[in-house]
């Protein structure tokens, strides 16, 4: 029989694929089951933040960044304040930067336990998703007993932190971080020495340290490449450089070495939450200045002044100095960064959003080519990737 | 604080006299403007000089100035883990002129130059695969320029009669509202609108800039 030549055909996988996460469309070339070209296509889920936010005061465009990385809002609205902050040369009240990392920290978690279990079950273990979310929804009650909700927070504001952490709500936190470690061990169990799973992910995916350089990888993929780079700790903000924790890093560069990262990274956050519970000061939560920051509700009563203020705040905002700066924060997926450009009048003039995720995910022809289609949403799920920041 | 960031920019400037237009340092951070042209040399440089070694390039952007010749700025931030310094790079660059693609000197480039083009329109010679990256398929216009209205031109909605979506042009029940909040005592640069302020209406968004987006605004 003559020999028949096969050609590569080509898979289109998503954009309503569970695997995916989220809204991506894959244009998948294959040979036989060897995947030799990806084309993702993003930009599904495309709201135009960028441009909305252009059209709003600095304190309205500020819940736009809880949409955008929709699993640890907290983190991105930081990196907006933080270059809102610099623009306006306005300090942070101690208080109030303790609450920021504390938050930051229970931000990170959320978004680790998301996408460990989601990528065990990607890969076919059922269980650590059902222990996990368990956990994410006792953080969610944290994040609604300091904001008032449960994801789209609002809570980081230019000039500090909305309102101050309510009665007991520390001490809950506290005895979260004693019964946490025991369900990471028991997911620990499950995955790390299983079989099945570690051929699913060892040597899937391997990254070198160029390579991660060269393709802007930062957070745990980069790590997981042996970089010891990590913004809380190179470029401080905050009162990061008083809290005593470790980087983790990964010396193989593959999907097990990103998974067993963030594991470890869950544990260096928890001494976080709890050493920045311990030292939180007393005092102000935000800025006193009466430009920035609303008057409280009991001042508003007496003080004409304070109403106008509330008045003017609450629809004209504040007037930003004219200048740019870009604002980076370690956010659990990587590196994300806020470059504003203020034209001294109430609105940004330009806000770009710089996520993670985006510049992970268009490395992943050169992550996935080579290996098999089912090793693709293996891929995708230790990438990480959460669309409402790709896409923005 | 600034003092690496000065010695950074003298650096830069004696080794790219000719490439490097200006350098300026605000807000704590480095800003280098250099000529168009030389943008790939300029990158090369600042990966490869031992006292800069910007491995990494974090972000690329458009911005859209619509009143000047060279209506955009592109801007690349460039990160230095060696150094744990950070730099950003500006060009001019209109409509009509591609900008050199930077894929060869950062391959991280190619999306964000993607979206740079999908946003704004600005092109990029030697991009391998210049196509739109967030916008839908078949769309037209760049979105985040300055001229492009924030609601769009278009609509899509699902046609329960045709049973496929369908694309209209955009209908709006109220008219986009764009208050100015410029106070005319302390920084409005325009004239106010005579007619306006003799009919006894308040100096709204209808007089003076940015009357295009907001007529029939003041409602």
């Amino acid at each position: 029989m003559a020999e028949v030549e096969i050609n590569s055909y080509t898979l289109n996988l998503g954009p309503q694929h569970p695997a995916t996460h989220g809204v991506l469309r894959m244009i998948l070339d294959l040979d036989g089951e060897v995947i030799e070209r990806v084309d993702p296509h993003i930009g599904l889920l495309h709201r135009g933040t960028e441009k909305l936010i252009e059209y709003k005061t600095y304190l309205q465009a500020l819940p736009y960044f809880d949409r955008l990385d929709y699993v640890a809002p907290m983190n991105q609205e930081h990196a907006f304040a933080l270059a809102t902050e610099k623009l306006l040369g306005c300090e942070v009240p101690e208080r109030g930067q303790y609450i920021r990392v504390l938050y930051c920290e229970i931000g990170r978690i959320l978004n680790h336990l998301l996408n460990i279990t989601t990528h065990a079950m990607d890969v076919g273990a059922m269980t650590p998703v059902l222990w996990g979310f368990e956990e994410r929804e006792k953080l969610m009650v944290f994040y609604e007993r300091a904001s008032g909700a449960r994801l789209h927070a609002a809570y980081f504001r230019p000039g500090g932190v909305h309102q101050d952490l309510p009665d007991g709500l520390t001490d809950d936190i506290m005895a979260w971080t004693e019964s946490f470690p025991q369900v990471l061990k028991d997911i620990e169990t499950l995955v790390l020495e299983n079989r099945i799973f570690k051929q699913r992910l060892v040597d899937i995916a391997v990254t070198t340290a160029e390579e991660a350089l060269a393709w802007g990888f930062s957070g745990p993929m980069l790590r997981a490449s042996g970089l010891a780079w990590d913004l809380r700790k190179s470029q401080p903000y905050e009162v990061y450089d008083r809290m005593d924790f470790d980087i983790p890093i990964g010396k193989h560069g593959d999907c097990y070495a990103r998974f067993v990262l963030r594991l470890e990274e869950m544990r260096q956050s928890l001494r976080i939450i709890r050493q920045s519970i311990e030292e939180m000061p007393g005092g102000e939560v935000t800025s006193l200045d009466p430009k920035i920051s609303p008057p409280k509700r009991a001042e508003m009563k007496h003080s004409m002044e304070a109403l106008i203020n509330h008045f003017k705040l609450y629809t004209e905002g504040y007037h930003v100095p004219e200048g740019e700066v870009y604002a980076a924060v370690e956010a659990p997926k990587g590196e994300f960064g806020v470059y504003l450009i203020s034209d001294g009048s109430n609105k940004p003039y330009r806000c770009k959003i710089r996520a993670p995720g985006f510049a992970h995910l268009q490395a992943s022809e050169s992550l996935m080519k080579g290996h098999m289609l089912a090793d693709a949403p293996a891929i995708i799920g230790a990438i990480d990737i959460v669309f409402g920041e790709v896409d923005r | 604080m600034d003092e690496p960031l000065k010695d950074l920019a003298s650096h830069i400037e004696a080794s790219l006299e000719n490439e490097v237009r200006s350098t300026a340092i605000a807000n704590g951070e480095l800003t280098i403007q250099v000529r168009a042209e030389y943008i790939v040399k300029v990158l090369t440089f600042l990966r490869e000089d031992r006292e800069c070694m910007f491995k990494c390039m974090m972000d690329l952007c458009g911005v859209d100035y619509p009143g000047r010749a060279k209506r955009f700025d592109v801007v690349y931030h460039l990160l230095s883990l060696t150094h744990n310094q950070r730099l950003r790079v500006k060009l001019q660059a209109n409509e009509e002129t591609p900008v050199p693609s930077v894929i060869s000197v950062y391959r991280a480039a190619n999306w964000f130059e993607r979206e740079a083009w999908d946003m704004y329109g600005i092109m990029f010679s030697d991009h391998p695969d210049l196509r739109r990256i967030l916008t839908d398929y078949g769309f037209e216009g760049h979105p985040l320029r300055k001229d492009f209205p924030l609601t769009g031109f278009i609509e899509l909605r699902y046609s329960e009669t045709e049973k496929r979506c369908v694309y209209e042009p955009v209908k709006l029940t109220q008219d986009f509202r764009d208050f100015d909040f410029m106070s005319p005592w302390e920084g409005a640069k325009y004239i106010l609108d005579d007619d306006a302020v003799v009919e006894g209406d308040a100096p709204g968004p209808g007089s003076g800039k940015g009357s295009g987006s907001g007529k029939g605004g003041a409602g």
